[in-house]
């Protein structure tokens, strides 16, 4: 009951600030409110039962992902009277979310009465912990495609580096070996002062 | 009795986040961030789908596949702010109905 009570308010949460992430002006608020869905994201799969995935979800989602639209969101210096514009695509978002809202409907009507998918209860589930079942899995029957998103983890950073690094012309950089090689006969130079000219 | 949580209040709760994922593509048509924000709320719900099934299924694979999910987003996300971040860099300003400099 108490565990059924926190689902509801768990979702209601997810639902109004997500709703508030697509509707709110300034973008910072936007951030704001899909940290605060994850955060409830992560109690559902708390509740779901899916410890392991709801802490890599606080830890990846909010540590780095909304860090970085925050940090993206302060970078640009975005005009938000300009971006506060509404278009006139809300008929054409009101028309595909009802379509699918109907396809889902339709879906539930016609759901069949008995399950007709096979429930694998095997005590493999009951007798280790979340992690310990996640971690003897994915080294060995999904190592592949754990080798893959590695992979793509890297293809991304190289990405996002090699897409914003850029040289400006008029900064003074480092340069180890030219700095290291100097030595006194080029750098120090001596010169004799005449007094007589001062006088 | 309603109180008793099953596969259909994950399902639910899954395809209204899909839809308010889906319904904020079309509403900011102007502003590039908060696309990337609906795309991350779209993920999110396949997510909570994936792993309420896992979980009622008892099969943890599902579970496993919400992890991959994870990765791509993160990935997605440090690529597509890469690509916003030079394009306003370029451009001055991000507004979607404006990119069109590769149209013939």
């Amino acid at each position: 009951m108490f565990v059924s009570i926190l689902f509801f308010i768990f979702s209601f949460l997810i639902l109004a600030s997500a709703l508030l992430v697509i509707t709110s002006k300034n973008p910072v608020n936007s951030v704001i409110f899909l940290i605060f869905s994850f955060f409830n994201a992560a109690g559902i799969f708390l509740i779901a039962g899916a410890e392991f995935l709801a802490l890599i979800m606080l830890i990846v989602y909010v540590g780095a992902v909304a860090v970085l639209f925050l940090f993206v969101v302060m970078m640009l210096d975005l005009n938000f009277e300009e971006l506060n514009k509404k278009t006139n695509f809300v008929k054409t978002g009101i028309i595909t979310a009802g379509i699918l809202i109907a396809e889902m409907i339709v879906l539930f009507v016609y759901y069949p009465e008995e399950q007709s998918f096979i429930i694998n209860k095997n005590n493999e589930l009951n007798s280790l912990t979340n992690t310990e079942i996640i971690g003897s899995k994915i080294y060995t029957e999904h190592f592949y495609h754990f080798q893959i998103a590695g992979l793509i983890l890297l293809v991304a950073m190289i990405g996002a580096i090699v897409l914003t690094l850029r040289h400006r012309d008029n900064v003074r950089r480092q340069d180890i070996s030219s700095q290291v090689s100097r030595d006194q006969e080029k750098n120090v130079e001596l010169k004799d002062i005449t007094f007589e000219e001062s006088e | 009795m309603i109180f008793e949580i099953g596969i259909y209040h994950y399902t639910i709760l899954s395809a209204f986040l899909f839809f308010t994922g889906v319904f904020g593509i079309f509403l900011n048509r102007t502003n590039l961030i908060i696309i990337l924000m609906s795309l991350e709320l779209i993920l999110l719900s396949v997510s909570i789908n994936f792993i309420s099934f896992s979980v009622f299924l008892g099969d943890i694979t599902g579970q496993i596949f919400s992890l991959f999910i994870l990765t791509v987003a993160a990935g997605e996300a440090a690529i597509g702010l890469a690509i916003l971040v030079v394009y306003f860099r370029n451009s001055g300003n991000i507004n979607v109905n404006e990119i069109n400099k590769m149209r013939g």
